[in-house]
């Protein structure tokens, strides 16, 4: 109690801005549809990478339901299956990858695609946006041309339609000053800027649905923001369906609409994002809240420690992956639990589900 | 030098940083213009004996030239950093050398901070060597201790390579290496910030039982706001070269005097975990200035919501608002509530 639970008062545990009038943008934006047609389907999705006859499991049955214009946060550790999984349904894997599973984008079969089917409806159906926008962007062409290039290659646009098309991308994702921006070279832009090329030249297929794939890792907090921000904004305004790959809850808390946790390839827990942040079931969900330091806790404050590794993805053994580190695993967990809807809209894969927390001072182990 | 090789009291000042100026002459490289970069400007704090001192600030605020300042590598162009009481910028090359046995750093890259071809044991016994611990079998004693220190059996992981652990294990051995001839500091530089969560917070633990076991005080530089009031007594905030705020962690936090403090904490994605409940930031608008031309007066006017024409005109100076909570800004944000 005491210090910091002024932060967390007030606005119902949603902190106040510091500033008097510093405009949130959460407002103005129409509700989104509770009960969406179904974009993205995947069912029971594995990926295997084999080198010499070495065999890596990287995602192991993975299945989930993806509704039209909805924001999903896939959340993991380094490992989870969390990247492997949404490039498999791009068909961006190396050739030492077998998928197998079923991935069915708008009724469409995307597992077993050829290249040249992938080609056309790549950009066009998903775009991906990646963690480091320097490296996906050629550091020799100006920021213009990149984007007219990938707008002529989803479009058959004359010259000048093209570059016209380019300035109105590059203002949607909010770059000051597009017309003269649009002669510089990716050096001259900060990350933040880049990062807002990048989703242009992502946007330039007009996507249903875009995969940001912890692609706001790299820059620095005040401009994750806005990225993250910008996100949104381009979800409603274009009814665009969005992947949130991310290692870090709290972005997952505070933008997406459905989070699905993973570990060891595998989904572990599945919800809409303030049902399962509020009512964690899994223990291994339960594990990374524990851990993840926040501006809630007392300075030295030992956190709680989960023992080990994750698993060894080329020898997974039998059962719940999770087990070994789990406190309350038992014979039962030799079993593999299923992901199953246990309550409505709330499917977790655990035989010990951790109970809501009886009163809400006593349920966090986090005070020293 | 029989002064640095007493124990700090607790509480003592161990570190006095005073007006440390770095400056990087930059060439046209890279289609740069050519000019300076402003990294470090007039930088003071000090660490005492005990505390950690959190230093926090976004990509190219300075805050790891910072770092290197304080152990002289590179050498600032301007200031004093006094280590118990030794200026460490007066001392010739071989003092320096001595002096550093009392200051280690732990870097963000566990990999790349260890010689991929030697194994875990040469590895820790590496520091004890090149200062003159005497005979192997002491030295094998000593190694087997850190490695049971910093939680890696010595029976398993010494004969190991770092291409055989884990990135957590690989930086529990780093600390091993930096804690190995009792340094009074410990400087770390990102050092868990490309961990995952669970071993991050393996680490971070480990780090607090050291600095209560071994009496260790740390600098602790970190991009990540809430990471670093985690593990800090007192926190700095640096912002394009110069410090913002300095205070202690639960007020700086609690009651940010900044205002660059205070949209740095509303931009950070946050989770009550009692609740479940989402933080949800609220983004600074504009573009962070060039370190090669920093802005006029106050380095943070051009972002900052609340800037007149005098933030312009004026740079405003570090200083004590409150008993041990310094603010560079002529309008701080609160009026903090009588002790």
């Amino acid at each position: 109690m005491r210090a910091h639970d002024d932060v967390l008062a007030g606005a119902g545990g949603v902190q106040e801005s510091h500033f008097p009038a510093l405009s949130g943008p959460e407002s103005g934006f129409p509700e989104l549809p509770a009960d969406g047609e179904t974009l993205l389907e995947v069912r029971d999705l594995r990926v295997r990478f084999s080198r010499r006859g070495r065999h890596v499991h990287a995602v192991n049955g993975l299945s989930y339901r993806l509704e039209a214009g909805r924001m999903l946060a896939i959340i993991g550790e380094s490992g989870s299956g969390k990247s492997v999984s949404s490039r498999a349904l791009m068909g961006l894997l190396p050739s030492t990858a077998t998928v197998t599973g079923s991935a069915r984008f708008a009724g469409t079969e995307l597992v077993g695609m050829t290249e040249a089917q992938m080609r056309r409806r790549r950009g066009a159906d998903i775009a991906m946006v990646f963690q480091d926008p320097t490296r996906s962007l050629n550091p020799t062409m100006r920021i213009g041309t990149q984007v007219v290039e990938a707008v002529r290659a989803h479009a058959d646009l004359d010259r000048r339609a093209a570059r016209r098309r380019a300035v109105e991308l590059l203002s949607l994702v909010r770059m000051p000053v597009p017309e003269q921006r649009f002669g510089e070279y990716p050096h001259q832009l900060s990350g933040g800027m880049r990062q807002r090329v990048m989703i242009a030249i992502a946007l330039a297929g007009e996507p249903r649905l875009l995969i940001a794939d912890e692609a706001t890792t790299a820059l620095d907090v005040t401009t994750q923001a806005q990225i993250m921000e910008l996100l949104v904004e381009l979800q409603h305004r274009l009814g665009m369906a969005v992947i949130l790959i991310s290692h870090d809850l709290g972005l997952a808390a505070s933008y997406a609409q459905d989070v699905l946790v993973m570990y060891a390839g595998r989904g572990v827990e599945h919800a809409a994002a303030e049902t399962l942040f509020a009512h964690v079931r899994m223990p291994y969900t339960r594990a990374l809240l524990g851990a993840i330091p926040l501006l809630e806790r007392e300075p030295h404050t030992l956190l709680p420690v989960v023992p080990g590794q994750p698993p060894d993805l080329s020898a997974l053994p039998a059962g719940c992956p999770f087990a070994p580190r789990c406190a309350s695993a038992d014979e039962q967990c030799a079993v593999d639990p299923p992901l199953t809807e246990h309550e409505p809209g709330h499917r977790w894969a655990c035989w010990h589900p951790v109970p809501d927390a009886p009163a809400p001072d006593a349920a966090s182990g986090d005070r020293s | 030098m029989t002064a640095l090789d007493e124990r700090p009291v607790p509480g003592e000042t161990l570190l006095q940083a005073r007006g440390i100026v770095q400056e990087f002459p930059v060439r046209g490289a890279g289609g740069i213009k050519g000019g300076v970069v402003h990294a470090v400007s007039d930088v003071s704090f000090d660490v005492r004996a005990g505390e950690t001192l959190g230093v926090v600030g976004e990509t190219g605020s300075g805050k790891s030239t910072l770092a290197r300042s304080v152990i002289q590598a590179p050498r600032p162009q301007a200031g004093e950093v006094l280590f118990r009481g030794t200026d460490l910028m007066r001392l010739g090359r071989r003092e320096l050398v001595a002096a550093r046995r009392h200051m280690q750093m732990v870097f963000q890259d566990p990999y790349g901070s260890l010689n991929p071809r030697w194994r875990v044991a040469e590895l820790v016994e590496e520091p004890l060597v090149g200062y003159g611990v005497r005979g192997s079998a002491q030295r094998e004693a000593r190694v087997r201790d850190l490695l049971d220190l910093v939680g890696l059996d010595p029976s398993v992981y010494g004969r190991r390579r770092p291409h055989e652990l884990s990135g957590g294990q690989c930086q529990r051995v780093a600390i091993a290496r930096a804690i190995a001839l009792h340094p009074a500091l410990v400087i770390c530089d990102e050092a868990v910030s490309s961990l995952d969560v669970l071993i991050q917070a393996q680490v971070l633990n480990l780090f607090e039982r050291l600095r209560t076991e071994l009496g260790l005080s740390y600098l602790f530089i970190s991009h990540d706001l809430a990471l670093v009031k985690q593990v800090s007594d007192r926190v700095a905030v640096m912002h394009l070269g110069q410090l913002a705020e300095l205070g202690p962690a639960e007020a700086l936090y609690r009651r940010p005097l900044h205002p660059y403090t205070a949209a740095l904490l509303d931009s950070i994605p946050g989770l009550d975990p009692r609740t479940g409940r989402a933080r949800r930031p609220r983004p600074l608008a504009g573009e962070p200035p060039s370190p090669l031309a920093p802005p006029s007066g106050c380095r943070f006017r051009t972002r900052c919501p609340l800037a007149v024409q005098r933030c312009a005109e004026e740079e405003p100076v570090l200083r004590e608002h409150v008993p041990d909570h310094r603010v560079a800004c002529h309008f701080p944000l609160d009026i903090p509530r009588e002790p």
